[in-house]
């Protein structure tokens, strides 16, 4: 679609408006601040609520988490899985607590729903593994990160 | 030929050989690095002092890929094509003088490859064979988009050789040659005495409009930015390299920036007084104190420092126009092209003969 | 004028072959390339002869703007199949084109070794260009004065083509429309 354009008249030329360009990109060259994090060196600062790798939070060495199962209900993804077990004390436990982080949004909807504090999203971001990452009950009970 | 002779050739010869292989790795970081500064980003900075090693892991990269030939492309043509694209980008610079001469023992060495008495001609006639390095690629890929990139080049390159050779007419009259050292040696007058400050009759205060027309017609030669229509990723995928890999990939990249080197040494030679000293030079060589063979050495020295600076500029001048100016359309090309480019050289041609015939210049 | 018969053997050797790849090469775009090719062994016959002028222009213009125009009118128009086959043609009639080119070529040198008019003293030497500055100075300058008048009128020939060329591609597309 051809657009009339009203210019300037001398802008039919061009050439002051790209002298205007060429002293644009100098100034950003020469006087910008450079907005580049060199990575491994630098991190970028997240806010407190960013919403990372889980972890479950332990009270004197045990875990939080009684296995009650809202978590894996109000999911969306459904990558929590809990198998619960019971403990010499009668105190139900998850004896197997599995998040696949493939399939997980980090919603964060598992954090809200937990009413023993248990399952809790921290600020790392750095979850790269070579294989399919499904983190079990000892790797997220390490306590990674706080809040 | 005797020995001196022989010497100066062959040192000439592999300084300039040297020199344009060397210039396609830095300005590739060049490229890079001015790009992220204009972008306000960093670019690459970790493989050696300033990210200067990167290109030679490219070069790494290049060499050590899998050279392959796909199963539907003319061989012989498909492995020729770029040789015959980087070739004539070599052979062009032989013409350009980068320092006056000098005379050892009475033996006068020039400061330039080949002292042809056509060297305009010359360059204007390997320019124009580098076409066919990407027609040829484009051909003998028997794939369609690399056949309409290479089309779209070749159409680009042959309208803006149009008014390129006219904008060069221009210089050719006010300088009476079309020997590229004795346009150089007569870039050294004086055009205007202002008082302490002699404005010298460099190609660029002669002919402004040519200055203008012939920089933007070599932008379209060398395919670069703003009129890199051979290469559109959106459009035609890659353009006339589609079906390359590996090394020859690279060939075809380094004809892009060996063209544009040699581009900026013509540009500096046309227009900005080739080797002829920067303004202030001249009065650091007089008061150096040097005499005889001494002086005479420093002289080439500085000419050569001169000649490089102002090359080295355009070539930068190419960077930062790519990043500043967005890419032409294509029907947009070809107007500016044959209605705005070809007529103002034409009515330059006619201003300058005016002058030249009242006497002016 | 005298040329380094090394250089001349060489080129003409290349240009006699290139030549024949123009004729045999089945692909019309392959053909046009060797035709290139040919051009440049010109071009070099005329450098080694100290005609660098004549050399460059040979490139500029036959190489550079003609066979280009020439190679994308073979490409658009997809011109891939041979219209003529040199299998399919009878004894007879190759026979007859080697014995008409083989006296085309004896006519030739005998009109050559009759004629007086090679022009080994006529004209320029090289000597003599070279104290007038140059060749392209002095062609230039032949060219603009005594030569004007067959300058001029090659290029209203030329003009004249264009125009008719114009005038035949107009005729064509208001037939179809």
């Amino acid at each position: 679609m051809l657009v009339k354009r009203d210019l300037k008249p001398l802008a039919h030329i061009y050439l002051i408006e790209i002298i205007k360009g060429l002293a644009i990109t100098m100034k950003n060259m020469l006087f910008a601040r450079n907005v580049t994090i060199q990575y491994p060196e630098e991190r970028r600062n997240y806010s407190e609520r960013f919403r990372g790798m889980h972890y479950i939070k332990a009270t004197n060495g045990v875990e939080n988490c009684t296995a009650c199962m809202l978590c894996p209900t109000v999911c969306p993804a459904e990558c929590i899985h809990i198998e619960a077990g019971e403990r010499p004390d009668k105190e139900k436990y998850p004896v197997k607590f599995e998040i696949d982080v493939l399939r997980c949004c980090f919603c964060g909807m598992c954090e809200e729903a937990c009413p023993k504090d248990a399952i809790k999203l921290s600020t790392i971001y750095e979850m790269s593994q070579s294989k399919r990452t499904v983190f079990s009950k000892d790797y997220l009970l390490e306590q990674r990160g706080h809040k | 030929m005797d020995q001196i002779e022989l010497i100066a050739m062959s040192a000439k010869i592999a300084l300039v050989v040297v020199f344009l292989l060397q210039v396609v790795p830095i300005m590739v970081w060049v490229e890079r690095r001015g790009s992220a500064w204009m972008q306000n980003r960093t670019g690459p900075n970790r493989v050696g002092p300033l990210g200067l090693l990167i290109s030679l892991c490219d070069a790494l990269k290049f060499f050590t890929k899998e050279d392959r030939t796909p199963g539907h492309v003319n061989k012989f043509y498909y492995t020729l094509a770029p040789i015959v694209a980087v070739a004539p980008s070599f052979i062009t610079f032989a013409v350009i003088p980068f320092a006056s001469s000098i005379n050892i023992d009475g033996h006068v060495i020039q400061f330039q490859i080949a002292n042809l008495n056509v060297g305009l001609l010359y360059i204007l006639s390997v320019t124009s064979i580098s076409v066919y390095g990407i027609i040829m690629a484009g051909w003998s890929s028997n794939n369609k988009y690399a056949m309409f990139g290479s089309l779209r080049s070749t159409a680009q390159m042959i309208s803006y050789e149009l008014s390129m050779g006219l904008s060069i007419v221009g210089i050719v009259m006010v300088f009476s040659s079309i020997e590229l050292g004795q346009i150089a040696t007569a870039q050294g007058a004086t055009l205007l005495q202002l008082g302490p400050i002699a404005i010298p009759k460099w190609g660029v205060f002669v002919q402004p409009l040519g200055f203008l027309i012939f920089l933007t017609a070599s932008f379209a030669e060398t395919n670069r930015l703003p009129f890199d229509l051979p290469e559109g990723e959106s459009e035609i995928v890659a353009g006339y390299h589609l079906e390359y890999g590996s090394m020859r990939m690279a060939l075809f990249f380094m004809a892009e920036y060996i063209n544009m080197t040699v581009a900026s040494a013509f540009i500096a030679t046309l227009y900005f007084g080739g080797w002829q000293l920067l303004p202030g030079m001249t009065f650091i060589l007089n008061h150096l104190g040097l005499e005889g063979m001494g002086f005479e050495w420093a002289r080439v020295a500085f000419e050569l420092a001169s000649f490089s600076l102002k090359m080295v500029f355009f070539l930068w001048f190419f960077v930062w126009v790519r990043w500043t100016i967005p890419r032409f359309r294509y029907d947009q090309l070809m107007d500016l092209g044959w209605k705005v480019m070809l007529p103002l050289a034409l009515v330059n041609l006619f201003v300058t003969g005016f002058m030249i015939y009242s006497g002016v210049i | 004028m005298a040329i380094n018969p090394i250089a001349f053997f060489v080129f003409g050797g290349a240009a006699l072959a290139f030549s024949m790849m123009v004729v045999l090469k089945k692909n019309p775009v392959a053909s046009a390339f060797s035709l290139v090719m040919v051009f440049f062994c010109f071009a070099g016959i005329y450098a080694s002869m100290n005609a660098h002028l004549i050399a460059i222009l040979q490139i500029l213009v036959y190489a550079g703007a003609i066979m280009v125009l020439f190679i994308f009118v073979i490409m658009l128009l997809n011109a891939d199949e041979p219209t003529f086959d040199l299998r399919r043609t009878s004894n007879v009639v190759k026979a007859g084109a080697v014995a008409f080119g083989l006296a085309f070529v004896v006519m030739l040198a005998i009109v050559f070794k009759k004629s007086n008019i090679i022009p080994l003293n006529a004209g320029f030497s090289s000597e003599e260009v070279i104290k007038l500055g140059g060749n392209s100075k002095v062609l230039s300058q032949l060219m603009f004065s005594k030569y004007i008048l067959p300058f001029e009128l090659t290029s209203v020939l030329l003009l004249a083509a264009i125009v008719g060329a114009v005038a035949m591609a107009k005729r064509k597309t208001g037939k179809s429309s």
